[in-house]
């Protein structure tokens, strides 16, 4: 339910957007419960009016949207194996930045039930939410359109946050995420990759390597000290042994 | 805009997304053991949305077609505080965005008129 909430500012704005553009409400709305992705909608009604070619729009649909891939790759280790092809096919609809850090939350296995239920909300509230931004076009001023936009990313702060409050671990991998992300925007000659969101998916993945390399280097030597313990107990219980015959 | 392009274009958005998102779902099943990628999976959504919010957040107060004013880029900076701040005090996903968004709205507003 919060996230359906969350979502409307996010789907209004993709709505006043396409308008704009000079697309129908209703091609709009179609376009978002078909794509249930923000910034490849953006992309794609971009692209859309500029006329571009069939490939490109597939391209950069993929690059945009390739963050979903690894999400969904993520998700296979979380879910009911025994889950049908079509609940899979139904499941892969709602995967996106926030249901996705919902559903890997959760501690137990993820049921196609437990998933259905969650996603039907946001699913609702995007679509409906374009729908509405797509009518509501004249309503609001530039500038407040302009501070909807932020909504999308006070909710990604909002997920990011707490957890990294718990965890030491989750705040280090995500403020190098940010110092990777910051310098792959403002560095001049790297940035060039942040074209099509490039930056943000090296970013993000060289982070996550590097928190599980040093996660699995700690495990090895504290599994060695360990070994080690067990190796010094046993001599000295050995001796001990001895002396005594 | 012509329809046959437009309904083409339409597909072909909606195709890749879903391509995307349900290949990894149905031709990989099998759990992985290996403690490295369980971390790095862990990790993963973390990294994603944070490197995604920053430094983008910056810029989103931004209305389209605009370029970056000051005016902007403090509401922007400011709303970010307040965000998290909000989440440090673990506050709900709508709690968050929309007082943020308010608060950015706030700024913007008193900017115009000082």
């Amino acid at each position: 339910m919060p996230i359906c909430l969350g979502y409307l500012p996010v789907s209004f704005t993709f709505g006043i957007l396409a308008v704009k553009l000079g697309f129908a409400p209703l091609v709009a709305t179609v376009i978002a419960f078909t794509n249930m992705a923000s910034a490849g909608q953006m992309n794609g009604v971009q692209r859309i009016v500029e006329n571009a070619t069939f490939i490109s729009l597939a391209i950069t649909t993929l690059v945009v949207n390739l963050r979903y891939m690894l999400m969904s790759f993520s998700l296979t280790q979380k879910i009911d194996q025994n889950m049908r092809w079509w609940q899979r096919c139904v499941m892969s609809m709602g995967i996106c930045d926030e249901m996705f850090v919902l559903a890997s939350m959760e501690d137990k296995e993820v049921s196609f039930s437990f998933y259905a239920g969650l996603m039907a909300m946001p699913v609702l509230g995007w679509t409906v939410g374009t729908f509405l931004g797509a009518f509501a076009t004249e309503l609001f001023s530039p500038m407040i359109q302009g501070c909807m936009g932020m909504a999308l990313y006070c909710m990604f702060i909002a997920i990011v946050v707490p957890e990294a409050r718990k965890s030491r671990k989750v705040a280090a991998v995500s403020g190098l995420a940010i110092v990777l992300s910051c310098i792959f925007t403002y560095v001049p000659y790297v940035n060039v990759l942040n074209k099509g969101g490039w930056g943000m998916i090296i970013a993000a993945i060289t982070a996550a390597a590097m928190g599980a390399t040093i996660k699995e280097v700690n495990r090895r030597r504290k599994a060695q000290e360990s070994d080690l313990d067990t190796a010094g107990r046993l001599k000295r219980k050995y001796t001990h042994t001895i002396s005594h015959i | 805009m012509e329809t046959r392009y437009l309904i083409i274009c339409m597909a072909i958005m909606a195709g890749v997304t879903f391509l995307i998102r349900v290949s990894p779902l149905l031709f990989f099943k099998k759990k992985i053991e290996n403690n490295w990628v369980q971390d790095f999976f862990y990790y993963i959504p973390f990294c994603v949305l944070a490197a995604m919010t920053f430094p983008s957040v910056f810029t989103s107060t931004i209305p389209t077609g605009e370029v970056a004013s000051a005016q902007h880029i403090v509401a922007a900076v400011v709303a970010t505080q307040v965000a998290l701040i909000l989440s440090w005090l673990n506050r709900g996903l709508v709690v968050v965005a929309l007082v943020a968004v308010a608060s950015a709205i706030l700024v913007e507003v008193a900017w115009m008129w000082f």
